[in-house]
């Protein structure tokens, strides 16, 4: 399969922290990120999976430690400058969207940048998505599958270097698994855009990334890339997880 | 129309429209912030405009009054940009101080009343700050509008205040409110109840064009 080389690092983790109220909810001594890749986060409920991407997404500074991108540190009290910023986005699990139509939500993304002769692109978003002839319909009466492909589309139309994807597939039908599968696949091969996928499905993970990191209880436990990661793990741990063994 | 009425009408509508504007400037804003921010006293300044939109306007008057009279706080200084009191201006300053609690309360609750993941997904986004708050208060719009009307329930019918303030004096700061309890002690209850009904019209009218500006959502 043609996969985009990895290079450079994109993101840098080192020794970075996350607590709320002095817990302790991530713990990561050192991760890199490449430009271009699939990167999968596994790891079971409540182990930082999340909070990690929003760490990734500037949401929130890290408590400790620096995180950086392009070589521009993230950390408490220092906002990441809008333009790298703007360079990254994430779907969620639970996509929210405002309650305008479907084209108004994709549109959304490129409004916030001035960008407001921007039809073609919403449209073309959206075709990709297979969701072309919804522009009009509210957004708030679509079905869970369709919502989650609306947020992927005003995701894709800011054409991202990096998108985060937090669960994207939880909760969907096959149907729409398999399609959101195929167009994040597509726009890293098409595109060379950098995927972070957290998911807690180790099916997914194996089907779509080069690189996989084990997450447990804030800590990572093991990065590889997929063959290795599934096949000859080197902790006990990501190995249990792997075969299913791990309760969560 | 009688032409005194006119006036009446107009100064009613002008006043309480611009301490409504000056409320709607202040509130909306302060509302959102104390909706969406998190920050050291912030249930200090909360439980200060609940009490603010519970005041008793007559309260109010007061206060604004032995602020603005010559020997008051502020009407001692004699400020240019002060008005004096038993002026139209005196009484927008009663209004607003009644009226903006209420827009910053009901805006706050209808901010807070938004997922916040909303407002995380739209900075995902890559909006700045102050455009996710933006993108928070469109979606509270429905609520937004309530504060607005709240805000002008509680000065277009209030009376203390005004009266305190502004001295119900003819052609000059009598409005509805007041021109109906001086009709009243003089026994002209058949123009009491008149200007009863316009007040109840133009409130009604009022209301009707605010659930325009909610638009489609309110159907929604």
């Amino acid at each position: 399969m043609n996969r985009p080389q990895r290079n450079e690092a994109l993101y840098r983790l080192e020794r970075v922290a996350k607590e709320y109220n002095s817990r302790r909810v991530l713990d990561i001594e050192h991760l890199e990120i490449f430009r271009g890749e699939i990167f999968a986060l596994v790891g079971p409920s409540g182990a930082g999976k999340s909070t990690l991407l929003r760490l990734a997404n500037f949401l929130e500074p890290p408590t400790y430690g620096g995180l950086y991108f392009h070589n521009q540190e993230f950390a408490p009290g220092k906002e990441m400058p809008l333009h790298l910023r703007r360079r990254v986005t994430t779907v969620f699990q639970r996509p929210m969207l405002l309650s305008r139509s479907v084209r108004a939500n994709v549109r959304f993304g490129l409004e916030l940048r001035n960008e407001h002769n921007s039809e073609e692109k919403v449209q073309a978003a959206l075709e990709e998505v297979g969701l072309g002839g919804m522009a009009d319909q509210k957004a708030r009466t679509l079905s869970g599958g369709e919502a989650q492909r609306v947020a992927l589309a005003r995701a894709l139309v800011l054409q991202p270097e990096v998108l985060l994807l937090d669960e994207p597939t939880a909760n969907l039908d096959p149907y729409n698994v398999a399609l959101i599968e195929e167009i994040i696949f597509k726009l890293n091969q098409q595109h060379h855009t950098t995927l972070v996928l957290v998911t807690h499905n180790v099916f997914q993970a194996k089907r779509l990334a080069q690189r996989v990191g084990f997450l447990l209880e804030g800590r990572l436990i093991e990065t590889a890339n997929t063959e290795d990661f599934f096949t000859q793990p080197s902790d006990v741990r990501t190995a249990a997880f792997v075969r299913g063994e791990m309760v969560y | 129309m009688d032409l005194e009425l006119r006036e009446i009408i107009l100064l009613s509508l002008r006043v309480s429209g611009v301490a409504l504007l000056i409320s709607s400037l202040i509130g909306i804003p302060l509302g959102a912030y104390l909706g969406l921010k998190r920050f050291v006293g912030r249930r200090f300044v909360v439980a200060l405009m609940y009490t603010g939109m519970g005041f008793p306007p007559v309260v109010i008057g007061l206060f604004v009054y032995l602020l603005l009279s010559r020997s008051g706080l502020l009407g001692s200084l004699q400020l240019p940009f002060l008005p004096s009191l038993f002026t139209p201006g005196a009484m927008i300053i009663a209004q607003t101080i009644i009226s903006f609690p209420l827009v910053a309360g009901f805006t706050m609750a209808a901010v807070m009343g938004v997922d916040p993941h909303l407002r995380q997904q739209v900075l995902a986004l890559g909006a700045t700050h102050r455009q996710a708050a933006l993108a928070v208060l469109m979606e509270a719009r429905v609520g937004v509008i309530v504060a607005i009307i709240a805000g002008f329930g509680g000065i277009i019918s209030e009376v203390g205040a005004v009266m305190m303030v502004g001295g119900n004096i003819e052609g000059r700061t009598r409005v509805l409110t007041t021109a109906i309890v001086l009709e009243t002690r003089k026994g002209n209850f058949e123009l009491a109840i008149a200007l009863g009904l316009v007040l109840l019209g133009i409130t009604f009218i009022a209301n009707l064009a605010m659930l325009r500006l909610q638009g489609k959502s309110f159907d929604e």
